[in-house]
């Protein structure tokens, strides 16, 4: 067992509880326990001072990419990435080889995550057999299996019928429905927003309207199922009014954001941070930069303010990486062939950090998007994963909200470099993971 | 003037560039009219062509520069080669950089290839020949050459583009090279072939100070230059058009339509032609029409490139 | 004001011109076949210049060319090279005698890539130079067969021939190679 740790002089912020405090933060025996007036003997004492500890953060979408694509990450890198950006519940999403839609591939990934450390690995399971879009999963055998819910992503469940089924099924059994909304039939090409920078690029665009159709299709289909829709990476202003409209409403729909389309827009395809004149410029080496392209893509500017402002307001519940590893090769080639995705586990902390400095949100409003918005979307059962109450899981980051520090891929515990903030100075910085009371990550400064 | 390495487009050439460019390509074309066509002065140099994309005109007119001008061009085409192996673009080129090639020119399908290879060569410089819908140069250059002769400096000239503007990689360069000589550009076709974000406007419009305009008898009215682009026939089977017929019916640059440009009026084709359907069979061969010249043009013009990038050729640098 | 030390006024470039049209006419035995081909770009108005002197006192035309050598030149790639320009040769040179004139005669290397240039032309019966100054240091075999003026150089200076067309003055000057300018 691990020896006890008490951070001393933090700034205690508990999104459960609603408080936001400085103080000392006592963990024993894996779980959170009433701070002592004098430290134990055996205690790691952390000097908490200028820094924040919060509940660990919770990452609903995180691609580990094990089994199957191990060249791109597995579940120690990934988990071990996870820990260095703060998080200590990680969300696998099925789209490995096999899929995670037999019992079998849950035990196999949760075995896996065991071995790995003690950063906690939820599993979504699949939606449709082989994520094929044809046949549900058998829903039921991977719930008692521990899965937290069912999604195709990577694809949008295939059919309006199919989300029908699923919504009901998954209904029945209490877990959600995540869909990665995007209408193939519309998209032309991934990973680039349809608007003038895509023109400018003559690249072929994905539209807004692709991914506000498919949230309209399964908005529509909640009111006829009941059950919980969540929706992935929403990324769109319709999407988030839609999201917005449903909850008014009173259906159980719940909605993600990732840090990137929190940060960035279509610009940064034309080369990091995008050149200060946009597309009126001659373009640069640096455009069609591919670690810029994701599903659904980098959006419009009044994109990204409707995303931050559903943040804000709670229409947007969680905060989610879409962690998204790939190998050097998968993204050095043109941008059309180009893998999409991004490394964020080890950079959402930073860059989400800069949405505080400049005012766009407060740090409890982050943070609880982070740990309890999560919670929210997996249900009672994890609710005291976004608590430090005493007797809660011993899961806390410790951060430091001014520490500026450059993006060095090389030293990401990831296997994915594949990040466009590769090179830039990001201010915030996590310090320490403390995951089932054991540090995942740091070191103890006495 | 900072020595330029690679063309990847028109968007980052000044007028004076461009004007010293066509100036060049002037004197290469008396160089073509000669019984010996062939100069040393890019003796001892390496030119690669990769041309990932089928396309004999300008690979063709690619490899006859190259050799008029002495340089030694070597042609490495799609099929069969490694890039059909599955070798990597990036790993196909850094191995033909390792054979100490000067210059690769190569067209892709893939917009933004050529910027791709240009950020991951150190040592070899990068001619774009075309990538994806993204941009032709020499295709551009090759049409400024040709206007200019016949119609004299651009400034103020009006030049109407017309037809796909949408995947028109030859549209996208026209329009910067002309803006740079200083004359007004009309972008004519189907709502399906235009860029939405001309269209209806956005966050920042991607093509600067074009007109667009639908119907192709106002487009045309009093125009100096017709740009016909080609039509592919897979647009219509993507949902993209009607018909052929509607197609030529509503912007085919017919005898009709064409008197109602400037008496004079140069016509022009990127190429290859669909005969008959973006520009009417009888004025594609009568005496407006400049396609072949065309031809004669990109030669010249590639030349000129050629031997500014690999002899760094400037203006009364060394008397 | 002249820049630089003067050695060919005007009025001497005039009579050197004027000399090099009466040997040109000499020595090739009248004006038959005879066409003259400047180099660009001064060797163009001196060309002229003879060509013109050569009309006042023969009551007829010698047809003038001019020669773009850039395509021709063996320190391509060693620095900066000019704009190439169009070579202009309205009669020819096949079975021509062909007279080179150029401004200056120093390593020889301009002339030896004119002579490349002019046989990818054509086959003349005979190429002969003129040159308005000839200041040595030739790295070739090649001499002039019409000298302007032999002017002894040292190699930190430099021959200007300056002409109304490009440099709006007539005159011959040596100017100090500036050491701190690469060239």
């Amino acid at each position: 067992m691990s020896s006890p740790i008490l951070i001393t002089g933090a700034r205690i912020i508990d999104p459960a509880s609603g408080s936001d405090r400085t103080g000392d933060l006592f963990m024993r025996d894996g779980v959170i326990a009433d701070a002592p007036e004098t430290a134990p003997a055996d205690a790691l004492v952390v000097d908490g001072k200028g820094l924040v500890a919060a509940p660990g953060f919770i990452d609903l979408h995180t691609h580990l990419r094990e089994p199957g694509f191990e060249d791109r990450e597995s579940i120690e890198t990934g988990t071990a990435a996870a820990a260095a950006g703060g998080f200590t519940t990680v969300c696998a999403m099925p789209n490995t080889s096999p899929a995670i839609d037999t019992s079998a591939v849950v035990d196999f990934i949760t075995h896996r995550a065991r071995e790995a450390g003690p950063v906690r690995v939820l599993a979504f399971g699949a939606v449709s057999r082989g994520r094929k879009g044809v046949e549900l999963t058998d829903m039921e055998e991977l719930a008692r299996a521990g899965v937290v819910g069912f999604t195709d992503d990577g694809s949008p469940v295939a059919t309006g019928l199919l989300m029908e089924h699923a919504l009901l099924y998954a209904g029945e059994l209490g877990l959600p429905v995540m869909d990665h909304c995007e209408d193939h039939s519309i998209t032309a090409g991934l990973g680039m927003h349809e608007g003038a920078v895509a023109s400018r690029l003559g690249l072929a665009g994905y539209p807004s309207a692709a991914e506000e159709s498919l949230v309209a299709r399964d908005i529509a289909l909640l009111g006829l199922t009941g059950g919980h829709f969540h929706v992935a990476h929403v990324s769109t202003a319709g999407g988030v009014e839609m999201v917005r409209n449903a909850k008014r409403r009173g259906l159980h729909v719940t909605a993600e954001v990732t840090p990137h389309h929190l940060t960035m827009t279509d610009e940064w395809v034309l080369g990091a941070n995008g050149p200060a004149d946009g597309i009126a410029a001659s373009l640069t080496l640096a455009a069609y930069d591919t670690r810029a392209k994701v599903s659904p893509p980098l959006r419009s500017r009044s994109d990204r303010e409707a995303l931050i402002e559903g943040l804000c307001d709670g229409t947007i519940d969680a905060v989610a990486t879409d962690h998204a590893p790939h190998t050097f090769g998968d993204k050095a080639t043109p941008f059309d062939e180009a893998a999409v995705g991004l490394s964020v586990l080890e950079t959402a902390l930073g860059s989400l950090m800069g949405l505080v400095r400049s005012g766009a949100i407060d740090l409890p409003t982050l943070v609880a998007r982070l740990t309890l918005g999560p919670t929210s979307v997996l249900g009672e059962r994890f609710a005291n994963l976004a608590s430090l109450a005493a007797s809660t899981p011993a899961d806390v980051v410790l951060f430091d909200p001014e520490e500026r520090w450059t993006v060095d891929v090389s030293r990401f515990a990831s296997k994915g470099k594949n990040t466009p903030l590769a090179g830039q100075t990001l201010q915030g910085r996590v310090r320490m993971t403390i995951a089932g009371g054991t540090i995942a990550f740091g070191e103890v400064r006495q | 003037m900072q020595r330029r390495r690679h063309v990847l487009d028109l968007d980052d050439f000044s007028r004076d560039e461009i004007t010293a460019l066509l100036d060049s390509a002037d004197a290469m074309r008396e160089l073509l009219s000669r019984s010996i066509k062939k100069a040393p002065s890019l003796r001892g140099k390496v030119v690669l062509t990769l041309f990932l994309e089928p396309s004999t005109r300008t690979r063709v007119s690619f490899e006859q520069a190259g050799k008029m001008l002495s340089a030694d061009v070597i042609n490495i085409s799609g099929s069969g080669s490694s890039a059909e192996k599955g070798e990597s673009l990036l790993n196909t080129a850094l191995t033909l950089q390792a054979m100490h090639a000067d210059l690769i020119v190569i067209r892709s399908p893939h917009s933004g290839a050529p910027y791709f290879l240009a950020r991951n060569l150190q040592r070899m410089g990068v001619v774009n020949a075309g990538d994806g819908r993204h941009a032709h140069p020499t295709q551009a250059l090759l049409d400024l050459m040709t206007m200019r002769h016949h119609i004299g400096e651009l400034e103020g000239k009006r030049v109407v583009i017309v037809g796909d503007v949408l995947h028109s990689r030859v549209a996208r360069s026209d329009v910067f090279g002309l803006q740079a000589l200083g004359a007004s550009v009309v972008l004519c076709g189907p709502p399906t072939l235009i860029p939405l974000d001309l269209l209806h406007g956005s966050e920042g419009e991607s093509l600067p100070d074009v007109n667009i305009e639908h119907d192709l008898d106002r487009a045309i009215e009093d125009a100096d230059a017709v740009i016909a682009l080609r039509i592919q026939q897979e647009r219509q089977g993507a949902g993209m058009l009607p018909s052929m017929r509607e197609y030529t019916r509503r912007w085919q640059v017919t005898e009709g339509r064409y008197r109602r440009a400037k008496p004079g009026a140069l016509l022009m084709h990127p190429g290859p032609m669909n005969e008959g359907v973006e520009i009417a069979s009888s004025l594609a061969h009568g005496p407006g029409s400049q396609i072949e010249e065309q031809v004669t043009n990109g030669v010249a013009v590639r030349m000129a490139l050629l031997y500014q990038l690999l002899t760094g050729g400037q203006e009364e640098a060394a008397e | 004001m002249t820049e630089g030390r003067l050695i060919l006024t005007g009025e001497e470039m005039r009579r050197a011109l004027t000399r090099i049209a009466h040997e040109v006419v000499e020595s090739n035995k009248g004006l038959d076949g005879l066409t003259l081909v400047g180099i660009r770009r001064r060797g163009v108005p001196l060309a002229r210049r003879i060509a013109d002197a050569i009309a006042s006192f023969e009551d007829a035309s010698v047809p003038v060319g001019a020669l773009d050598i850039n395509l021709y030149r063996d320190d391509l790639t060693s620095r900066p090279q000019p704009l190439v320009r169009p070579t202009e040769l309205p009669s020819g040179i096949e079975g021509k005698a062909v007279v080179l004139v150029d401004d200056v005669l120093f390593t020889g290397r301009t002339i030896r890539a004119a002579l490349n240039a002019l046989m990818d032309l054509g086959r003349p019966r005979i190429v002969q130079l003129a040159v308005l100054v000839d200041r040595g240091h030739h790295e070739l075999p090649i001499r002039a067969d019409y000298v302007g003026k032999n002017v002894p150089t040292s190699l930190d200076e430099i021959v200007e021939v300056r002409v109304p067309e490009v440099d709006g003055v007539e005159e011959v000057a040596i100017v100090e190679r500036v050491k701190a300018v690469s060239t």
